[in-house]
Formats: C-alpha cells, structure tokens, sequence
C-alpha cells in the first residue's frame, strides 16, 4: 500500500517521507511503531491539556493542585430488594454536595481493573440466606476473594452492611467486605456499620460520618505539604481531563515513561520456540446449561514473561493428547510406556509416554504418515492403500481416522518406540485469535475456545487442543503459549474511524479485543458488530458484556441472527442484508469492515452478502461492487481472520 | 347524604410505578419496541412492571441464576403467563389449547393457580406474542390478569350443584368483565390491531378510555370474590371485596359484602399485616356490578400511591376507619346497604371424589398436587386431562384450592371418563393423607423473583415428614389446613394456614398456627425462622397433644389456642402482637 495525497490524511511532503520510511521497517519495527504512536499521541493529548507533569507537581505545593480537580469517590452496592441502591445513591449525592466525581455501580456491573485507582471506595451491601452475598454481589465478592484481588493500599474505604437480625449471619456479607478490603491494605476512614432491618437510622448516621471523614480529609490534603500530595491525588487529577487523558490514565502505571516502556515489544525472552508457561487464572464455559456446543473463555496471566499484543492478534498454544489415547495406543502396540525415545532435534530424551503425550500428533492422519507406516506393516492392504492408484480411498480413509484406527486397522507392526519420531508429526501448536485488550487487561489474556467433539468412525474423538482446556485445565495449571502477531488484522490508526466487525460464533474474539481497545483508548468511532450462533438462550457468547457495551455507547449497534430458534435458519448475512442501506451509508463514511470465523460458509457467504449491499445500494454493476470491494482490501479495510 | 367522615388522601410523592403508569400512555409504554430488541430475551423494569396488566411478567429460572452469570450470559429470562378464567370455568376445547401451547411454547407444565387461573411458565421473550395470539383464539384473555386493577374474579367452582352455583358463576364473569380495563392497548401491542387513539391528554379523554380506573389505575391489585356458604373454599376473607351469597328458600336473595381483606406483609415491618375482611352489609344480586365499581373507585382515590408495600385497599379502609369507608360508599352509591343478613361457613378445602349434580350430571373433584397439571413418571396427569377433554362435554373448573373439578358430565360420558382415569392410574386423591389434600403452596423457586425460600418442590416433601406422625397419632383422616409460601406476599394464603410456613430463607421458615378452619381467623406467629429438623422436631408434641385431648370435632386451629401454644389474632393491626 503507498500513502498519496488523495488516499491519506497527509500532505504531499509527509507522505514522501513517510513512503520512504515505511518500507524499510522489519516487523518488529512495525509493531514497535504501532505502539509508540498510540502512545504518543495520547502523550500530546495530555499536554494539550496543560497538565502538570510529575517532575512540576513535586516543586509545587499541594494546595495549589488539589481543590482544582474533583475527588473521585467509587460507591459500589450488592441488593437484592433495592435498599443498598437506594442508599448508594443518596450517598453518591451526599458526596457530590463535597465536589465528588462519583463512579456508582452495582458490584456485577462493575469493572474491576479500575479497583486500583478507586481512591475512596464505599461499599453498601446486603446479606441474604446463610450470610450470602446478594446475586449482584457475587462475582465481585468472588474477585475480591480470589488471588486477583489487587493491593488497595492507596485506597481509602468504609462498608454499610445490611441484614437482618433474625438470621445467624447477620450482614455477614459486609463484614467480609470490610476485613478483605483491610487485608488488601486500604485503609478504614469510616467504622463499618451493621444495619437492622429498620436500617434508616443506623444508615443516615454512616452516612453523616462518611460525610464529615471526608470534609477532613480535604482539610488536611490542602493544609499539607507536597509530600500529602498522593500519587492516587495527581492521578485523579490527570484522569478528569480530556478522553485522551483518560486513556493514559488508564494505562497501567501513572508515569508516561514506564506506559512508554510496556509498548516497547519484542524484548520477550518468550516466543514459538521458548513458550511461556501461563498460568489458567479462570476457564469458564460460556454456553449455558442445555447447549449442544461448549466454548471455554481462557484468561490466562502474561506476568512476568515480558509479552505484549497488539488487538488482532493470535496466541500459539501447545496442547497436549489425550491421554487415554495414548494408553490406547500404548496397549495395543504393548510399548513400555518408561522406553527412552529422543524428542528433540539437539537429542533430548524423554519417556515414550510423554512422547506421545506432549510432542507427536497423533489425532490426523496424513498421505506422509501412512506411506512411512506402510514400511513398518506386514499387512499389504495398507501398502496397496498407498498406490497412487487407491489416491481416493486413501483419503476416505483418513477422513475422521487417527493414529489408533491405523495401528488396529492395519496389523501387524514392526513398529519400535524409537521410530515414533520418524513416523509421526510434531504435534503443532493452535492458534486461536486473542478476546482480550491488553490495555483493559494489563498482563493478562483471554482466548475463546470452541470445544471439538464429533463421533466418526464408532469412536468419540476430540480436538487435540479445545478437548484438553474444555476437560481438564483448571485455574493454577499451565499452559504453554506464544504470541502470533498478525498485522493484517488491525483496528483503524484513527480512533474516529467507524468499524463494523462480522464475527459468529468464536469468531467474535478479537472483537471483544477491539472494543474493549476502543473503551480504553475512549474512541470516538462508531462501532458496528454483528454476531450469530445456535440458540440465544445458551449460545450468545459474552452476552452481557456487549449489552454493557451497548448501554455505554462503547458498540454503537449489534445485530444477532441465531439459526436454530427459528423454524427458518437465520444467519449473520441475512442481518447484514436487512441492514444493507445503513451498512453501505458506514462504508461510504469510512468505516472498516472485519471478518472473522469459519472460512468454509461464513465468510463466503458473508462477503457475498457485502457485495449484494455495495451492488443494490451504491446503485453499481457487479463487476463495479467487485472493484470497490476490492479497493477496500488495498486500503485495509476489509481485513479477514478466517480459518 | 353528606359524608360525615370525610377524610384527605394520604399523600406523599408518587412511588416510580405510578409514574410509570401516568407516562405509559394507558398500558402501552415501549412495549413493542422492547419486545422486538434481539439483544435481550428480557425486558427493561418499566416495560415488565407494564406487561403484568397485560397478564404477564417477567422471571428468570434463579437455579441458573449464578451460573450463567459467570457465563457473561444474561438471566434465564422467560415470562409467566396467567390467563383469566372467572371461577375458574373453561371448556374442553380452551383446556386442549393450553395444553398445546404449554408444549409449544412453555416447559410441558400448566400450574392451576390459588386465584382459579391458568398459568403457562418459560415462554421465551420472542413466543409471548403468538402464545397470546393463541390464547384469545380460544376466547380467553390475559388483559388484568395481573398488574394494579381488579383480577380474576373467583367463585365456588361447582356451580351445576344448584342454580344457585350458576347464578354467581353469572355473576364472576359480569364483575371481572364489569373491571377489565378498557384500553385498546392490549390490542393493539398483542392482537395487532390498528392503534386506536394516540396520547390522551385532558381528563374527558381520560374518562372516555378508563371510565372507571382513569389514567393511573388502581395503586396496588384488587381482588374480588364470591362464595356460597358452608363453602368458604375461595377463602373469602383474605379478599379485597367479597360476596357471599344468601340463600333463602332455595333462591339467591342478594350478597352480603365483606371488604378490606388481604394476605400480603413485608418481613420485619410491622406496618404491613395480613387483614381479614369486614362485612359491612347486604344488597341485592341486581346491585353488585355498581357497588363493585364504587368501592373500586374509592381505592382508586384514595388508596395510598406513594408507599406500595401500604397501597393495598386494606390499608386505606384500616387508615381511615369501617365507618368513614361506610359513609362514602353510600355516599358515592347514593343509597345505604341493608343489614348484613346471617350465614355460616363450615370449610375452605374441596370435596374430592364424584357427585351428582342437577338435571343428573355428574361432577368429579381431583386432587392436583400444588396445582401443577404435568406428565410424571408414572402419573401422566397431562395426557390422562387432555384424553379426558377430548371427549368430555362438560367443563373444567378450578378450584380455589388448586384443584380440578371436571363439571357437567352426563352418566355415559362418566363412564367413558372413569375408564380414562383408570387407564392413567389417576385418582381423585383418596390415597393421599387428608393433610396433603389439604394444602396448599405458591410457584416461589425457582421462577418466582420474590421467593426467599422453596414451597411448591419443597411442601410435599416436607408432609412426607409429618404423615407417619399423624399416622401413629390416628389423624389420617383429620383434615388440617397446611400452607406454604416463599415469601409473605401471600399468594397461597398462609395467614389462613393452621399450620402455615412462610420462607425466610432458603430451607428456613416462620411457623404460623392457629387459623380457623373455615377461614375466618388468622394464624399467630410461633417459630421464627425454623428449618426442617426443627419444624418436625416442633409439631410432633403438638400434633400428639391434639389427638390426645381434642374435643369432639375440635379443629387443630382452634385446639392449639385453647391449649395454649399461641394467642388468637383477633385482627391484622394485632397480627404481629407477642
């Protein structure tokens, strides 16, 4: 692609310059590039804004920053009847008499990586049953209890607790809150208070006294030296400023030297070759109960390996067999699952059983294999099998069939354990596009794993790879992963720049990626996604976050078609057709459109559909549809990650 | 004549429903928009707090609750629907309609309701429409079937016994439709039919859409009932207005009225009680459509609208007094009511098993576990019911107490029926204790979304419990009225439970004894938040010590006030007294 004029936002002289430049950049400079100007420009926004910078504030004092931006509180409530809301928001009004910048949220709704830059954070909640926290409380309850849970010690807290006397664990649940949020380092300004169920008065004098703790608080910060001016102060400060800002804010540190540092990539000592060892932080299915498909959402943690992605992404992840497969294979071949075989090209040595387990494929049989095992078989069929003249029936046969089916089906072997390595495959890692931002997600990432299972054959067979996270990895194991960066696959440099992302199924990953991106960066563009699967009630992946997304304008419009609900199947095309207008009215404006999912159908069909829209609405020939179609991939804005 | 009582409305800001009402533009809201929205199987809490007038809301299965919310998956969103039958009257052919639909659209269950309706639960968001396109097919509606206005209106349901029984089935269905409300919005949002009238601004229009609610309707529910003594079964007390038909010389001579009754409380606030009704007088049959209105009209202006847990038409009669709420309905009536004339009531359950009614048709009473008509393993209720209306002439009626009575069978079709029944195994309920068949329980968990504690999957299992007991102490036989709820709202009326449990939390209860048993006294608190050990551990001795030193025909309710175990509620305001 060459900038000119009439293609970019540049003058002639820049794109020159920049058409000289671009060229002789490798990958890594590419990538490295990307990151600095994200940078940079959220940089320029800040200054822009005549914010003071760390080195000013510390020869200024205090007092002369701290009454000019807000304070921000963070009220946080669990209910199950409506009373911990209604008394977080007469708190939140309370506070904001006191010139409060309020973040008031029910605790599920609540996004928890902002935790950290709470400042004050005040916590009304309920107890319900046996000392159980309301249903809008648990998962927060759950994340505060869990080894997630950040350090708070910047933090400044006090919990309202609700219950009812009359039960054991009377506001049980508010007690647990306050001692966890002590043990995370924050400190209590205000005594927790448990109410009855005649909770007003109690309420109100919490209340009263949080009102008057903070009146003090605001006092003392002003009648200080520089040194009461807290990191949490500058950062509540630079956060209140423009979208920009707030985006620096957001990033993981509140200096721009170490933001500018965490862009600088490629100083992972881990890749494809030296994977790193992530730890399972959570593995959920996210089809409900009653669904004929399982999709696990993977969040592993990156601490500490250096690794960073960009949106578009991909990690490499080395799985392992099953391994009731290879005792099968084992068996029938009566090995020493103990027998020494080398792995490794520099001669490693290990067991055949981890061989098997970690190192050949041995779920796909392929026309290579079948030739090299003809060797190793008495059996003629098998050889007859691989003539060029059975070209057919050798590859009927290796439809649906694995290494175990060969072994039985073509005996007897004169097979060793040592000839594994000759025989077989490395087994390969799988790529699976990144679901996660890191940004909104610092030193973690997610990936969204559609579990393979089909019975051919008379067997029950699995993916090597979505079988072994679906069935036996668990939060604390570890996983071995690289980062495939994949630069075709990339949101728009221009945050205004409208985008419209086709993704059923997991096929929705990287736009979970790209608008949890977009949020952090505070993108104005518009936002466009549509998505499909089976059945609404159990197959709508990340359900509830695109309906947050949606209610706080992050994903301007979604579009769901679910195929088996209806007597009529429904895909995503279909909505994009019945969308056709307003579609090629986004492409006209700009926008960049994405695809991503099965290759096969989807795709196809989906770009049929786009050319259908660009044919009847831009009123063109369908060669002229094909030829803007086609300018739009040039221009990048028509980017696939099809599999 | 002037109202000597005249009193203000209570006042204080309108609670959200009520503005919720004012700007809903007569039912409609946003509705249509809300129900087409893909994104959602739900709908937004002022279109669902909407949609109960239209006989319908929303719930979410809460088994699934927690786990879909790790899922990132939104509730189990799916909707009951309750579709009004006045005295709970229906023919074959609605009886095969709901069957069909609780397939097509429901989870393969149909609930009798303790109000005599029908309830279809877990249709999803996008069938609500074409499942109450079908219902009004068969002639039936969902309109009022829940929401702030006058509800199903409920009658004994075996009215082929007698005239009379005919006459206030007559009368069920002239109040209920004298009630509906009149907007064109149910219409118009589920029958696509054309909008009618658009916004409706100045107070004539007002009267001209909702002659008898206005803008606003009622501020709480309404509920109506009749009954014809000895039978109480419709519990008439526990209603906001009553009848109760009197008999002279074998002909209805009018109803007296009872008014201000009602079952629902809040836990730990004493401000809110269950009440029994008053009866303040008699009219006569011709009257009662025109009274109905009247005293609807009076919790209409003014029944308390800014605190709705205080809204019901008990309060407002309790706040101003008998007499003050008297004196305006003679004087919005422009006559005065005669004097109560005098009746008795004997029982609130059913009587199971066939009897002959007039012009020799038969009736035959079922039993239904909770109300719940569903195939089981072993008892395929479901098919046994829809063989039985595919041939039947008659009809179906529910009763108050949740059971079937399938009414009008001439003696060959008897015989055809029996032989259904005893092809599905189906009893009238002979083999069940008499306190199993006579109890009683709400939907709570897992559907309902103010259920704190089991009662319909839990009661039965819980009587498992306490039959070996009566068993030893020889009261198999001894109907005790036993009532279950998952919260205090009330719907299976435990204040007129003489055992009664209302759910605290899950496996825990508040016990409650002392009711009487032809529904005319409320039970008294006696254990406070009690789990199943406890509850068996607690009656036992009670239980023992009634068939012990009982009087001839004594009833449990009023045994364990003479001996002692609790104190008699003499009336709601005393209800939560030590």
């Amino acid at each position: 692609m060459h900038l000119q004029v009439t293609n970019s936002p540049f003058t002639n002289e820049q794109a020159e310059l920049l058409n000289k430049l671009l060229p002789t950049l490798s990958e890594a400079q590419l990538h490295w590039l990307g990151g600095y100007l994200a940078f940079y420009r959220v940089n320029q926004m800040s200054n822009t804004t005549a914010l003071p910078t760390t080195n000013e504030v510390q020869v200024q004092p205090a007092a002369a920053v701290v009454p000019q931006g807000p304070r921000e509180a963070t009220i946080l409530f669990g209910s199950q009847t409506g009373n911990s809301q209604r008394l977080a928001g007469r708190l939140a009004n309370v506070l904001k008499e006191q010139g409060f910048e309020i973040t008031l949220s029910a605790m599920n709704q609540y996004k928890t990586n902002n935790l950290k830059k709470a400042g004050y954070l005040f916590v009304i909640v309920s107890t319900h049953g046996e000392g159980d926290p309301p249903d809008n409380a648990l998962t927060f309850y759950e994340f505060l209890h869990s080894k997630r849970a950040p350090k708070l010690d910047d933090t400044k807290f006090s919990v309202l607790a609700l219950g009812d006397t009359s039960y054991e664990f009377f506001c049980k649940t508010g007690q647990d809150f306050d001692s966890k949020l002590a043990e995370l380092g924050a400190s209590r300004i205000v005594d927790r208070v448990d109410c009855d169920v005649d909770f007003e008065d109690a309420a109100s004098g919490w209340l009263g006294a949080i009102s008057d703790a903070v009146t003090v608080a605001t006092v003392s910060a002003i009648g200080g030296t520089a040194a009461t001016a807290s990191a949490a102060t500058l950062g509540t400060t630079v956060s209140a400023g423009t979208a920009g800002a707030t985006a620096f804010a957001s990033s993981t540190a509140p200096s721009g030297v170490t933001s500018q540092a965490a862009f600088a990539a490629g100083d992972s000592a881990f890749s494809r070759t030296n994977p790193f060892k992530a730890e399972v932080l959570d593995n959920v299915n996210l089809n409900g109960r009653g669904s004929d498909r399982e999709t696990r959402h993977l969040e592993l943690s990156l601490e500490g390996s250096g690794l960073t992605y960009a949106p578009g992404d991909a990690v490499g992840v080395y799985a392992q067999n099953d391994p009731i497969l290879v005792d099968e294979v084992i068996s029938i071949m009566k090995w020493n699952p103990e027998e020494k075989v080398i792995t490794g090209k520099n001669g490693e040595v290990s067991t055949l059983y981890d061989a098997l387990l970690y190192h050949y494929e041995i779920t796909v049989l392929t026309k290579p294999l079948l030739e090299k095992a003809a060797a190793y078989s008495s059996n003629e069929k098998l050889a007859e099998l691989v003539t060029p003249a059975h070209k057919e029936e050798l590859k009927a046969y290796m439809n649906g069939r694995d290494l175990l089916d060969l072994l039985r089906d073509y005996a007897p072997w004169t097979l060793a354990p040592t000839d594994v390595g000759t025989l077989l495959r490395k087994l390969p890692p799988r790529l699976y596009s990144i679901a996660s931002s890191l940004d909104a997600h610092p030193e973690e990432v997610h990936l969204t794993i559609r579990k393979v299972e089909y019975e051919a054959h008379g067997r029950n067979r699995k993916g090597v790879c979505s079988g072994h996270i679906a069935e036996h990895l668990k939060p604390g194991d570890h996983l071995p992963i690289f980062i495939q960066h994949n630069p075709n696959f990339k949101l728009p440099i221009h945050l205004d720049t409208p985008i419209i992302m086709v993704g059923p199924g997991t096929g929705v990953a990287p736009f979970r990626s790209f608008l949890e991106e977009r949020e952090e960066l505070g993108a104005a563009g518009k936002t466009w996604l549509f998505y499909g699967d089976r059945h609404f009630v159990t197959d709508f992946l990340y359900q509830t976050e695109w309906q947050r997304m949606l209610k706080e304008g992050i994903l301007t419009k979604l579009d769901v078609a679910f195929s088996r609900d209806t007597e009529e199947k429904v895909y995503v095309q279909q909505r994009m057709l019945e969308n056709g207008k307003e579609m090629y009215a986004w492409l006209q404006d700009g926008a960049y459109v994405y695809v991503c999912g099965d290759e096969k159908h989807m795709a196809h069909d989906v770009q049929a559909a786009l050319l259908a829209i660009i044919e009847q609405h831009g009123g063109k020939s369908k060669e002229a549809a094909q030829q803007y179609l086609s300018e739009l991939q040039e221009q990048g804005r028509y980017q696939r990650d099809v599999y | 004549m002037a109202n000597k009582y005249k009193v203000e409305p209570i006042g204080g800001p309108p609670s959200d429903v009520e503005e919720l009402k004012k700007e809903s533009n007569y039912l409609r809201g946003s509705l249509t928009e809300s129900l087409s929205n893909r994104i959602t199987g739900g709908l937004p809490e002022l279109d669902n707090r909407l949609l109960k007038f239209h006989g319908s809301y929303m719930q979410d299965d809460r088994d699934y609750r927690n786990e879909r919310q790790k899922q990132k998956l939104e509730p189990y969103f799916q909707f009951m629907l309750r579709v009004v039958t006045p005295g709970g009257v229906s023919t074959p052919a609605q009886w095969l309609v709901m069957d069909e639909l609780a397939d097509k659209y429901g989870t393969g269950s149909i609930r009798l309701t303790t109000r005599q309706a029908f309830q279809l639960h877990g249709v999803l968001k996008w069938n609500l429409k074409k499942t109450i396109q079908e219902i009004n097919e068969a002639l039936l509606t969902t309109l009022a079937a829940c929401g702030d206005v006058s509800r199903n209106v409920m009658c004994n349901p075996n009215p082929y016994q007698s005239d009379i029984h005919s006459e206030i089935y007559y009368w069920a269905q002239q109040l209920t439709s004298h009630l509906a409300p009149k907007t064109p919005a149910y219409h118009e949002i589920w029958l696509d039919e054309e909008k009618i009238v658009d916004s409706l601004e100045t107070n004539d229009e007002a009267v001209e859409v909702e002659p008898i609610y206005g803008p606003v309707y009622l501020p709480r529910k309404f509920k109506i009932g009749i009954a014809v003594p000895p039978s109480n079964d419709v519990d008439i007390y526990s209603q906001d207005l009553g009848f109760i038909a009197i008999v002279e010389d074998g002909k209805l001579v009018g109803f007296n009225v009872s008014v201000g009754g009602g079952m629902g409380m809040t836990h730990g606030d004493t401000a809110t009680y269950p009440q029994l009704a008053r009866v303040i007088g008699f009219v006569t049959a011709d009257r009662i459509l025109e009274l109905a209105e009247k005293v609807v009209t009076i919790q209409r202006d003014y029944g308390n609208r800014s605190v709705r847990k205080n809204a019901r038409f008990k309060y407002t009669i309790d706040r101003h007094g008998l007499d003050w709420f008297v004196s305006e309905l003679h004087d919005r009536l422009g006559w005065e009511l005669a004097p109560a004339r005098t009746f008795k009531f004997d029982h609130t359950g059913d009587r199971y098993g066939w009897i002959k009614g007039k012009d020799n048709r038969w009736n035959l009473t079922l039993y239904i576990q909770s109300g719940r008509i569903v195939d089981t393993e072993g008892y395929k209720l479901r098919t046994a019911l829809r063989e039985i209306a595919k041939i039947h002439t008659g009809d179906f009626r529910l009763t108050a107490n949740q059971n079937l009575v399938i009414a009008n069978v001439t003696s060959q079709k008897k015989t055809a029926i029996v032989a259904l029944l005893k092809e599905y195994s189906i009893t009238e309920g002979a083999q069940y204790s008499a306190l199993r068949r006579s109890s009683l329980s709400c939907v709570a968990l897992p559907t309902c979304g103010l259920a704190m504690a089991e009662a319909e999957r839990y009661l039965p299992s819980l009587i498992d419990k306490l039959e070996p007991i009566l068993e030893q102490a020889g009261l198999r036989d001894e109907e005790i009225n036993i009532r279950m709820t998952g919260c205090p709202n009330g719907c299976a009326r435990p204040a007129l439970g003489e055992i009664a449990f209302i759910g605290k939390s899950p496996g825990k209860y508040n016990m409650y004894m002392g009711a009487g048993f032809s529904g005319d006294r409320m039970s008294k608190l006696y254990r406070e938040n009690i789990g199943e050990d406890e509850i068996v551990d607690t009656l036992k001795p009670i239980i023992n010590h009634y068939a012990a030193e009982r009087s001839q025909g004594e009833h449990f309710g009023d045994f364990v006030i003479r001996a002692g175990y609790v104190k008699p509620v003499t009336d709601g305001t005393n209800f939560h007294d030590a």
